[in-house]
């Protein structure tokens, strides 16, 4: 098993402030791997510096044998990547579909896919002409996930997808994971839900203070409630 | 994608429409201040026509700065040398402006405003390229950077054709007004107003029907996300802003045939105009502009008419009013 | 030391520049008695001082106005007015003064709070609208301001150039009310200055440059940024009204040309940014710089322009003719703002390249 993502000793600054120091990390090809932390341990950033959005003040980051640490952010995401920020980020004046058609870079909206994606998120569906703006947060939510999925990406980097989202909703979003997984694809998934995590997560990533401070599988992590309250400050059960 | 034709839409958010009356309800509130029907249709046809060029000259900068949160104080130079450009074609070609028949004026007039508008846009490029990309992102030296060109242009005008004012007549067949019982519309007033029709339409048109245009609405609300879709934006820009630099370069043109004369300060005289049209409607706003700048053009005319000493003074106060009433403009539109 | 607040020029060649300027302002009339050297140096004192005040804005708080030449014509104008009504008399200059200064308060608070409202971005626009109409309605009220025309007046009879106060023949040097008037000037220039210096080199100058830097760390950090704004605006105002006071008293004049067309908006801004934005220094050298430029450059200028004209050369006259200095002022200025953010005293105090 190869591995898809790679970040060795990379350091992110924004403009005075130094976030990242020093994180290390491999995402294996195929797989899903969490990364969880506290607030404010760097999470995001990490994500956003994969994604170009930040550039790394140091290190590498390489992407399927591709060094990218310094790729623009268009390079990055046509390397195969989809993005799923924290923030959903839909355009609220446009459209359902005229979201996922700008989603659908390589070419017209491929129907069988889109039946599939209707098949977890019913709701885009129906509101396929309404303005994006006009949804709900959950049915956001599930655009802005249908976006990095409309078309086959190698990997996802998907930010609290379930934060704020209704217990049906966050079953629906979890189908959906295993089931691209189950496709293949690789998933790097920040999730403060821990039965989100645990049904979908094979390896797990801890972060606090811009380090990775715990790498391992897991169901080790879900096994061990002392280890939990160590790292994350609480056990994963009682934080939903 | 028969059943996706057929789907339903949410219960859409009320539609925002109070602002598009404003300009209804204005045009209505001063018909019984002005007294006579007649003036008030002279005023209010002139008020639709300098609004549709206000429009096009603004239209470039909004666009411009909803994108690309690019400030371009030098808006203004695009629009004199827009006027200028037009009388290197049409005063050589003068006896076509003077015959006194439409096709051959039209046949005139096409050429001048596209030249106009061809060498605005690439005067845009250079703009973009020397001035504003080197300060990308930090507003303060935009402002100042842009300034400076606004200067240098406009001196290079002075340099090039001198101080006078030269004028500029209009073609024959355009001259005069068409009499409709006691109410007489200035021919070139028609022209204004169906010219800045096509371009308002043309633009919702790229806006609305292509990709390109789907790109530029949702860069105008989130760029970084349409950078993370796989779009390189940036070269977007620089088209939009050669598209912007054009525009107010046709707008240009259109303005010194409405006046009859151009001269170099006239991209200084119209920058107010335009920015107090664009923070009116709000920035990135085609419509809001639209809506904006018929606005200032009432507020220009019926103001003149009724008030002629405090013509820009009004203009300030409309300003003013609509900012205490949405502080960000009538359609605020980018998630800045 | 103390008198410069602590903030000395830190540059062997500024220090002595700004010596020698200071040094030949203060001497001015009798080193360099005639009309027009006078008339420079003058200018010279007057713009040091509006340029600074406009740095404390531009330079300390970040904020681009369009406005600032309100304020200097509100001050020219109350001082001509008064005169002009109430005949020449210390009495009216002491009812300019009274007038005008409370009314370019009020109307930088009415501005500094309204900006708040919108988006800071929207702030520069509307300064450029807001000063567009304020000349627009100094031209129309002409039964108050004279209109295009402006207010001529008498000055009080000590300040008079025929009221001679040392005869000729002590020293060689003849001191009469005109002499009066620029020490008047001067010495009035000079302090706004010093007390500029002052505010920026306080606590409170280093929260301006705090909110410069990053307004929202500024306010979570406690301090109320309203405030701090208001009153550098406030300042600045004030001092640009002074200065506009003691320019109609040295023209016997206050006119839309002299005080408030944009012209005099985009020469301060010039002078700024060549001078050096956020130095308060730099206005002196920048002023300094420019209207000796404008005096005395348009002269050689006009000889090249004839003799490219004579050469036959093309473009090159029109472009050479004296009336275009500002084209090259203008090429200047966004060269400065490119390569020499920090003006000539960045410059000349930090000779590596900078990168701002």
């Amino acid at each position: 098993m190869t591995d898809l993502l790679t970040l060795a000793g990379v350091h992110t600054h924004i403009g005075r402030y130094h976030i990242l120091h020093g994180v290390d990390f491999v995402v294996p090809e195929g797989q899903t791997t969490m990364l969880l932390g506290r607030n404010g341990a760097g999470k995001t950033s990490t994500l956003r510096t994969i994604m170009g959005l930040w550039q790394a003040s140091a290190g590498q980051i390489t992407l399927d044998g591709q060094r990218i640490e310094t790729s623009a952010t268009p390079d990055i995401a046509r390397l195969g990547v989809g993005y799923v920020p924290e923030s959903m980020a839909v355009f609220s004046d446009l459209t359902v579909k005229e979201n996922l058609v700008l989603a659908a870079r390589d070419g017209p909206l491929d129907e069988a896919r889109l039946e599939w994606i209707f098949g977890f998120f019913p709701a885009l569906r129906r509101f396929w002409l309404s303005r994006a703006g006009a949804l709900s947060g959950g049915q956001k939510q599930m655009l802005s996930i249908a976006r990095a999925i409309v078309e086959p990406r190698k990997l996802l980097l998907i930010d609290e997808p379930t934060k704020g989202l209704a217990p049906a909703i966050v079953v629906a979003l979890i189908e959906c994971f295993a089931e691209i997984k189950r496709r293949g694809a690789t998933i790097l998934l920040v999730e403060q839900n821990f039965h989100a995590a645990q049904a979908i997560g094979d390896s797990v990533l801890v972060m606090d203070n811009g380090r990775i401070v715990h790498r391992g599988e897991m169901a080790a992590l879900a096994g061990d409630v002392a280890l939990q309250e160590r790292l994350l400050g609480l056990s994963l059960e009682t934080h939903q | 994608m028969t059943d996706l034709a057929a789907s339903e839409a949410l219960p859409q958010p009320k539609r925002d429409l109070l602002p598009v009356l404003l300009p209804v309800i204005l045009a209505l509130a001063m018909l019984p201040l002005i007294g006579s029907g007649s003036s008030w249709v002279t005023l209010t046809v002139a008020s639709l026509a300098m609004g549709m060029m206000i429009f096009i000259m603004a239209s470039g900068l909004t666009l411009v700065f909803g994108l690309m949160d690019v400030l371009n104080f030098g808006h203004g130079a695009f629009i004199a040398v827009g006027a200028y450009v037009a009388t290197l074609v049409l005063l050589p070609l003068a006896p076509y402006v003077q015959a006194d028949s439409l096709w051959l004026n039209l046949a005139v007039l096409a050429p001048a405003a596209l030249a106009a508008m061809a060498v605005s846009g690439a005067l845009g490029l250079v703009v973009e390229r020397v001035l504003i990309l080197p300060v990308y992102g930090q507003h303060l030296k935009q402002i100042l950077m842009t300034t400076g060109g606004l200067i240098v242009a406009e001196q290079a005008l002075y340099a090039l054709w001198g101080p006078q004012i030269i004028p500029l007549p209009l073609p024959t067949s355009l001259r005069g007004s068409f009499i409709i019982g006691e109410v007489a519309i200035a021919k070139y007033r028609l022209l204004a107003m169906l010219v800045g029709l096509v371009v308002f339409c043309g633009i919702q048109l790229v806006l609305n029907r292509t990709k390109i245009g789907l790109l530029i609405r949702a860069g105008v609300e989130n760029r970084e996300m349409v950078e993370a879709l796989g779009y390189r934006i940036r070269r977007l820009f620089l088209g939009v802003f050669m598209v912007g630099s054009g525009l107010a370069g046709l707008g240009g043109v259109m303005w010194a045939l409405y006046r009859e004369q151009v001269h170099a300060s006239m991209g200084n005289d119209l920058t107010v105009l335009v920015f107090i049209v664009v923070i009116i409607g709000g920035l990135g706003s085609i419509g809001g502009c639209f809506i904006g700048a018929l606005l200032v053009a009432m507020v220009a005319n019926y103001g003149g008419f009724l008030v002629p000493k405090l013509a820009l003074v009004s203009n300030i106060l409309l300003m003013v009013a609509i900012l205490m009433w949405r502080p960000r403009g009538l359609y605020a539109v980018t998630s800045r | 030391m103390k008198i410069l607040s602590g903030d000395p020029p830190r540059s062997r060649v500024l220090s002595i520049l700004l010596v020698a300027i200071i040094a030949a302002l203060a001497v001015a009339p009798f080193v360099f008695p005639g009309a027009k050297a006078m008339n420079v140096a003058t200018k010279i004192c007057i713009f040091a001082a509006l340029v600074a005040s406009y740095d404390l804005l531009l330079g300390y708080t970040g904020s681009v106005s369009f406005a600032h030449t309100m304020f200097y014509g509100i001050g020219s104008y109350s001082v001509a007015i008064a005169l002009y009504s109430m005949g020449p008399s210390w009495a009216a200059v002491a009812v300019g003064v009274v007038t005008g200064l409370p009314l370019a308060m009020l109307l930088a608070l009415a501005i500094g709070l309204f900006s708040l409202r919108v988006e800071a971005i929207f702030f520069a626009m509307i300064t450029l609208a807001v000063a567009s109409a304020f000349l627009v309605l100094a031209s129309q009220l002409s039964w108050l301001t004279g209109g295009e025309d402006g207010r001529s007046f008498q000055l009080p009879e000590l300040l008079r150039p025929g009221t001679v106060l040392i005869p000729k023949d002590w020293f060689g040097f003849a001191v009469n009310g005109r002499v009066l008037t620029y020490y008047l000037i001067f010495i009035a220039c000079a302090a706004m200055i010093l007390a500029l210096l002052r505010v920026v080199n306080s606590p409170f100058g280093r929260v301006l440059q705090a909110i410069r830097e990053n307004r929202f760390r500024a306010e979570a950090l406690g301090f109320r940024t309203v405030f701090h704004l208001t009153y550098a605006n406030c300042l600045a105002a004030l001092v640009a009204a002074s200065a506009g006071m003691l320019n109609a008293l040295w023209l016997r004049y206050a006119g839309p040309d002299t005080s408030l067309s944009f012209a005099i908006m985009l020469d301060i801004l010039l002078m700024v940014v060549i001078g050096g934005m956020g130095t308060i220094y730099g206005a002196i050298v920048g002023a300094t710089i420019f209207i000796l430029a404008q005096n005395y450059l348009q002269a050689l200028m006009g000889a090249a322009s004839n003799a490219a004209a004579e050469a036959g050369l093309p473009l090159l006259p029109g472009l050479l003719h004296p009336d275009r200095w500002l084209l090259w002022l203008g090429l200047l200025f966004i060269a400065s703002v490119y390569f020499f953010p920090t003006g000539v005293v960045g410059r000349l105090r930090n000779p590596k390249r900078e990168t701002i």
